[in-house]
């Protein structure tokens, strides 16, 4: 280089760099550009396809078909609140087993198992966690309705809100025990010891120190989890017992129809009139599931944040 | 907490160097503590049990179908006929949504990552970026089967031919896009500083220095995102039923035809009764032997991710 041999030679130009490799630099730059904005020109088409596909319904129903009780496509009946509740029964029910399976595995693993355990049994519930959601409704189809539901409550009615909501339960048991975990190691170990030092027993400090101290990951734990239950297909659809239509249903041993076992119904009938109001609630019940879990993750991913900031 | 404090009023007829021994040396009765460690232990315990008995339950159910069949059952075709289905049209469509994946998410995904990572200036856009990023990976499978129905279906009719085995592996690209620069993103976030000082320091360009030296450093973390990603897109049943994805006979499989895909055939074999006459080759059995196959191929995918991002931690914190 010249600037070794002094800097008499050294013009301007020299210290510009070379203008092929700036060149470069500036086309590398504005495709990787044009790749990030991809997920916002998908995130409007998104929204976009929703709200355009609402709007053609909404001409084409009148209110009160809104509230009619009970969800029957075919006879021009669509009762929001019969498949709004579905999904938050079954919704309640995932997260009653996914809380307490998910959180005490998370406590485990975090606290208690020694690091041989936990690199055992870690993978193992990573691998749960990437079981396909249709072998899940398969497993509530053909084991947890027959097998469990239908040797407590009425064998008839096996296939039911309980049994989908058992079997959602067991799939997102992975996202609580996982996230959960993450916010209880995301714990210094300085808060632990110094609970030790002062005396407090293992429990002590799990409950009182390390437990509040994590509870917002906890928290947003729970909430990524609800969100994803409400918003899981296969399982509900297999497991729900209705086949796309059924009256409103406020019992857990009765079935029931969620929003996204709506959906699938509004296309996967085979009867179905192309253009119709029976197809197009399909952007309807999407657009209305695409705010809720919209508005969960917001607020899960909120507390994330929190956590990650504190420590 | 009372009963191991050295002070308690327990045993006040021993001297004071007696009851400290005691406390350091006897396990005392920590109630509550064992009722905790108990009730996390069953916890765990519990959650291994459920996924035992689910791949306990896969395996026992397909097991006789598929070594009754053996490779015909991979090589067969779909039909109304439990004893000589196969699910070849499903491993067909399944394969080109892999492809798909491949072609398309991983160079976006990687791109927006190192964009997001390496490039991007701290201010508003690249926060509105991120933030849409973070919420498209939560928004539910079928919607993105609603984006896939209308744009990819009707929109793109002229060069996906319909409900094609191309509109879906377009439909699940964009599906795992999300995951894929998430993964990504938090493998280049990994890549400690100095790294890329040092070759700043010797004058390389930002390009330079992240294809040189950012890149192969978070490679296996990379890898392991794609990885999980894929695997992911070849689980997800709901947005092929939302575009279209055929459930019943299959003529041919072709690129331009109607498709299905492995998913859809373990769901629309668990919809079909079973029959009483046939013990062994009724739908519930075929379908769990598809389930099997599918199982196979998505938990490989996993192991292979869990494994690499195992060496790759171990590489990172040398132990």
């Amino acid at each position: 280089m010249t600037a070794t041999s002094g800097l008499s030679g050294l013009t301007v130009s020299d210290l510009r760099g070379d203008s092929r490799r700036l060149g470069r630099e500036r086309r590398v730059r504005s495709l990787l550009f044009a790749a990030a904005a991809i997920s916002v020109i998908i995130s409007a088409l998104i929204l976009f396809v929703l709200v355009r596909g609402t709007a053609e319904f909404l001409r084409l129903v009148y209110l009160e078909q809104l509230v009619d009780t009970g969800w029957f496509p075919r006879r021009r009946r669509y009762d929001l609140s019969t498949i709004v509740v579905g999904s938050v029964i079954i919704g309640l029910i995932a997260m009653l087993v996914a809380l307490p399976f998910g959180l005490g595995t998370a406590v485990y693993l975090s606290e208690y198992a020694k690091p041989r355990v936990r690199k055992v049994v870690k993978p193992i519930i990573e691998v749960l966690a990437g079981v396909p959601s249709v072998v899940v409704g398969y497993f509530a189809l053909k084991f947890i309705a027959p097998n469990v539901v239908g040797s407590i409550f009425d064998p008839s009615q096996e296939r039911n809100m309980l049994a989908a909501g058992l079997g959602i339960g067991i799939l997102v048991i992975p996202i609580m025990a996982s996230v959960s975990e993450d916010a209880l190691r995301a714990v210094p170990g300085s808060l632990r010891e110094a609970s030790y030092g002062v005396g407090a027993k293992k429990s002590t400090t799990t409950m009182r120190i390390v437990f509040p101290a994590a509870v917002s990951g906890i928290v947003a734990a729970f909430i990524i989890a609800t969100s994803r239950a409400i918003g899981e297909t296969m399982v509900a659809t297999m497991a729900g017992g209705l086949d796309g239509s059924g009256p409103f249903a406020k019992f857990p041993t009765q079935p029931g129809l969620t929003m996204t076992a709506a959906m699938t119904n509004a296309v996967g009938g085979t009867d179905q009139v192309k253009g119709g109001s029976a197809f197009q609630v399909l952007f309807f019940v999407g657009l209305l599931l695409f705010l809720i879990t919209l508005g969960l993750n917001a607020i899960g991913n909120r507390f994330v944040r929190k956590i990650r900031n504190r420590y | 907490m009372s009963d191991t404090s050295i002070t308690g009023t327990r045993t006040t007829s021993h001297s004071a160097t007696e009851r400290v021994r005691e406390a350091l040396t006897k396990r005392d009765r920590n109630i509550s503590g064992l009722l905790l460690q108990t009730a996390v232990l069953v916890a765990l315990l519990s959650t291994l049990l459920i996924l035992f008995t689910l791949l306990g339950r896969m395996l026992t159910q397909a097991w006789p179908v598929l070594t009754n069949r053996g490779t015909g059952f991979l090589t067969d075709t779909i039909g109304s006929n439990p004893e000589k289905v196969g699910i070849w049209p499903g491993l067909f469509g399944s394969f080109f949504i892999g492809m798909g994946v491949l072609l398309i998410s991983i160079p976006i995904g990687l791109a927006t990552a190192i964009y997001l990572e390496e490039y991007a200036p701290k201010n508003r856009l690249t926060q509105f970026f991120v933030v849409n990023i973070r919420n498209l990976a939560g928004v539910p499978a079928v919607i993105y089967g609603v984006l896939g129905l209308t744009i990819f279906v009707g929109w793109l009719k002229p060069v996906t031919s319909g409900s094609t085995v191309i509109a879906a592996s377009l439909t699940l690209a964009v599906l795992v896009l999300p995951m894929v620069v998430i993964t990504s993103s938090e493998a280049i976030r990994s890549v400690p500083q100095p790294l890329r000082e040092a070759g700043y320091g010797v004058g390389a360009t930002k390009w330079e220095v992240t294809r040189d030296h950012v890149l192969p450093y978070a490679a296996p973390g990379v890898l392991t995102g794609l990885v999980l990603s894929l695997a992911r897109a070849l689980g997800e049943a709901a947005p092929l039923i939302v575009i279209g994805a055929i459930t019943g006979l299959l003529p041919s499989t072709s690129l331009t035809d109607r498709f299905t895909a492995l998913p859809m055939i373990i769901y629309s074999w668990s919809g079909k009764a079973a029959d009483r006459q046939a013990e062994l080759f009724n739908f519930p059995n075929v379908a769990a032997a598809a389930g099997l196959v599918l199982m196979v191929l998505v938990l490989a995918f996993n192991i292979i991710a869990i494994v690499l991002r195992n060496k790759y931690e171990r590489k990172r914190t040398g132990t």
